[in-house]
């Protein structure tokens, strides 16, 4: 009597479960761009996120053909032969403008969609952006998930990451950057390429965990999707990320200690520096209050100007792991000047400008020589891009310049060459008005 | 008048200058301050020797107007350190007290006290104080002297101060290397506490906040034991550098402008009040504003205040602090900084004094001599603690024997 009792019970509170989780589960998709972004998708597109579309967009027909996922757009006009776009962004960026319903028309449906690029190439860069504008049209939750490449790869390359990330910010809800070079400083010197390459992808797809788990698993503490939408909804903020793994009995505390030395992290200054934070935690059934409550404690004691969210998640295959997602973003110092809409105004121009006549910019970028044509350099990009838009847009990527002044390196004056006083990740050298962002005037 | 034990020198090799002070120590057990040299310091960075032979210099210049003014050789010196390096921590031995009738005896307090000076310090550290606090007999707390008491268990709180040895050992090769001994040395923050606080402060519960060029020092007392001690490695220097940062002057001008224009709190009248920077012929250069350069002060010392008060709150001491706190240093000479202060630490703040110490009146009145005189201070109590166990008899061979060590 008591048994069956018990047995419907279970069954309505699974009920209830399954309906609640109905109602909380957003729809989520994962776009993979570029070769690196369709290749990332292979590693994500598995068993733990069931239940999420997955769409590959490449010019690289090879590239496509590998995949497993189910939803392939293929990029491509005559002009490019099929051949991918040659490592140039201006090419990528025209197509896409060229398919944008397409890409709209994939988008539709979802409440929250990942874009999972490697940026520097030609199909990420230039893809990525008008890909990420057409998803927030259809009112999706954009978040985007980009490599930065490596030193070696050359300075091409990098600019043209750093140009597209600066065009993502100004679309995606949140960009959480994962610059390759830092990741060396993890491995060890006899690491091989493949490796090299195969490392950094995990540690993107980690970082994409730590989101999917918080979003999806039972919590303990749950974080709903609403929460993380008023989080990072136009903020078109740069986040960095970090996952860190413990057992044994003094886990919680190994957690903290390994995130505070973290590289991606700068040892704990982006922590310190950042206006959001936030935390998922993952364990086994063994995971206690008190230890959420250890590490909370900790992470938020080092960053104290930040809003920090979190959850904590029971997954069974975790066994008595503790892992331990941090997302810190800072605001992008450009948002507060501009007017709302403004960036991204200024873009659509410059993007409108570009596909009323793709087919010519195509077509000069591919019959030209490529190799005698002198790369961009970031500059002349500007001024491309200001030519294209009006009196308003070039105000505004003027002040995008000016504000990324504080990027620059700021001099330590007598304390230069004396060992620098770090406190809990900050460096008290500098100037405790410039750390504090308090405008003289 | 050579190796007079009456004569007690403090050195203390600052960020901003080296200062000597000597004091006589009289019959009585008073403290008399005789004589004070002190030169700019310019071979010292955060409180550390960064430059040995300019340092040794400056060492030396102090020495010699130190001697001159107090007409004494100078052999021995008290030698204070800082630096970031330094770390303070509590520290508890256990000892079971074995003997039958369960009697705590002076072996079994040498025991415990022993026990709690083994301390697990990273290699390459070595502890400048191990000062003992309370004693527990079963778990009762507070007693200061257990010899003679019952018990079955008897344990000590300990006060452990420790830095790196090499770091510390640069200060004390300098000081060697101008044919000097080093007695000891002291942590500034413990001078500074010692020369300020009455015993009553200390029962009450104090905090000491010796801001100097390069470093902070503070060091609690409560219960009449020193609970806490700390070294932040920022300074009046960082000011300098702060103001020299954001008004683009060069740092001389901006120590300058510190010293005559400077305020831990905003004025309300220099609202957009401006100073012209003139240069050696009187023309104009640049003009500062003067708003800027207190806002740019304030922020630097109210985060200095921040931290500590943020450290001492993770120690659990800001109840304790029944007698407020107490500023010392360079630092303690900015205007309105110890209303600043108040409002971080949220406790009366006052310019400390130096008591029960007596002598020249214009090294006493001064902030910045606290910490020298402190380490006289230091030196007299070891001084006396040391006389009240020579008996007579070890007193002689004492004398002999140092008489026939001397070549």
């Amino acid at each position: 009597m008591t048994e069956r009792r018990a047995g419907t019970m279970r069954t309505k509170i699974q009920e209830a479960a399954a309906v609640a989780q109905a109602v909380q589960k957003p729809a989520a998709k994962f776009f993979g761009v570029g070769n690196a972004g369709v290749s990332l998708l292979e590693a994500i597109n598995r068993e733990e996120f069931a239940g999420a579309g997955f769409v590959a967009v490449n010019t690289d027909a090879a590239s496509l053909a590998g995949s497993t996922v189910a939803l392939k757009i293929h990029l491509e006009t005559k002009l490019l032969r099929g051949l991918g776009t040659g490592g140039d962004p201006e090419r990528g960026h025209a197509l896409a403008e060229e398919q944008f319903a397409t890409l709209k028309a994939a988008c539709e449906g979802s409440d929250v969609i990942f874009v999972i690029v490697g940026l520097g190439g030609g199909a990420g860069s230039g893809i990525t952006p008008v890909l990420a504008r057409a998803a927030k049209e259809t009112g999706a939750l954009v978040l985007a998930f980009v490599t930065l490449p490596f030193v070696c790869e050359g300075n091409r390359r990098q600019q043209q990451a750093q140009q597209s990330l600066e065009q993502l910010k100004s679309v995606a809800d949140g960009v959480i950057c994962l610059p390759c070079q830092k990741t060396f400083k993890l491995m060890d010197e006899n690491t091989g390429v493949l490796d090299t390459f195969r490392i950094t992808g995990e540690l993107l797809v980690e970082g994409v965990r730590g989101v999917w788990r918080l979003l999806t698993r039972p919590g303990l503490i749950q974080i709903h999707f609403d929460d993380l939408c008023a989080l990072v909804r136009d903020r078109h903020a740069e986040s960095v990320f970090a996952t860190v793994e413990a057992s044994g009995p003094a886990r919680s505390r190994e957690v903290v200690e390994k995130l505070l030395n973290h590289q991606l992290l700068d040892e704990g200054r982006a922590l310190a520096e950042s206006d959001a934070v936030l935390v998922s935690l993952a364990g086994g059934k063994d995971l206690t209050m008190a230890e959420v409550d250890r590490v909370m404690e900790q992470i938020s004691r080092h960053c104290e100007r930040a809003q920090v969210i979190m959850g904590a998640a029971v997954d069974e295959a975790m066994k008595s792991r503790l892992a331990v997602t941090v997302i810190a973003s800072r605001r992008n110092p450009d948002a507060k000047f501009q007017a709302p809409g403004g960036a991204p105004e200024s873009l659509e121009r410059a993007d409108a400008s570009a596909s009323r006549n793709p087919e010519r910019r195509l077509a000069a970028a591919t019959h030209g020589d490529n190799t005698s044509q002198p790369a961009f350099t970031m500059a002349q990009r500007e001024q491309v891009l200001a030519r294209h838009a009006s009196g308003r847009a070039r105000k505004a990527s003027a002040k995008l310049r000016q504000a990324q002044l504080p990027l620059a390196i700021i001099s330590k004056g007598r304390f230069d060459k004396s060992e620098p006083t770090i406190h809990k990740g900050e460096d008290l050298d500098i100037p405790t008005y410039i750390r504090r962002g308090v405008a003289l005037n | 008048m050579f190796d007079d034990p009456s004569i007690i020198v403090g050195l203390e090799i600052g960020t901003s200058k080296v200062c000597a002070v000597i004091g006589e120590l009289g019959a009585d057990g008073a403290l008399n301050i005789i004589g004070l040299g002190q030169a700019r310091s310019r071979g010292v960075r955060k409180g550390e020797v960064a430059d040995t032979t300019q340092a040794e210099e400056d060492v030396r210049n102090a020495i010699v107007e130190a001697e001159q003014m107090a007409d004494v050789e100078i052999r021995n010196v008290y030698l204070g350190v800082t630096g970031g390096h330094i770390r303070g921590f509590n520290n508890r031995g256990v000892h079971p007290v074995v003997s039958a009738d369960r009697e705590i005896s002076g072996d079994d307090v040498q025991d415990v006290i022993k026990n709690a000076k083994a301390i697990n310090l990273p290699a390459e550290n070595s502890v400048v104080h191990a000062v003992r606090q309370h004693f527990f007999v079963d778990g009762q707390d507070g007693v200061t002297n257990p010899v003679g008491m019952l018990g079955s268990r008897l344990e000590v709180d300990m006060h452990v101060v420790h830095g790196n040895r090499n770091r510390l050992q640069n200060a004390i090769r300098l000081v060697k290397g101008l044919q000097l001994e080093v007695d000891e040395i002291v942590f500034n923050g413990l001078a500074s506490s010692l020369a300020l606080l009455t015993s009553e402060q200390k029962e009450l519960g104090a905090l000491v906040i010796d801001i100097g060029g390069g470093t902070t020092n503070y060091a609690v007392y409560a219960g009449g034991v020193i609970r806490h001690t700390g070294v932040l490695a920022v300074g009046g220097d960082h000011v300098s550098n702060d103001l020299a940062y954001g008004l683009k002057v060069p740092l001389s001008r901006a120590e300058k402008l510190k010293l005559e224009h400077g305020s831990a709190l905003l004025d309300e009248k220099i609202k957009g009040q401006t100073i012209t920077i003139t240069n050696e012929l009187g023309l104009p250069l640049k003009t500062v504003n003067v708003e800027h350069l207190q806002r740019i002060m304030s922020l630097r010392l109210e985060e200095i205040f921040q931290l500590v008060a943020q450290d001492l709150e993770q120690a659990g001491l800001t109840d304790y602090l029944r007698a407020g706190a107490f500023l010392c240093g360079g630092g303690a000479r900015v205007p309105q900084v110890a209303k600043l202060a108040e409002q971080v630490l949220q406790m009366p703040v006052s310019l400390g004094q130096t008591n029960s110490v007596s002598g020249l009146k214009s090294a006493l009145d001064q902030p910045e001599f606290v910490t020298a005189i402190g380490l006289v201070k230091f030196g007299s109590l070891k001084t006396r603690k040391r006389e009240g166990k020579t008996s007579l008899a070890r007193g002689l061979k004492g004398v002999f024997g140092k008489f026939l060590q001397r070549p």
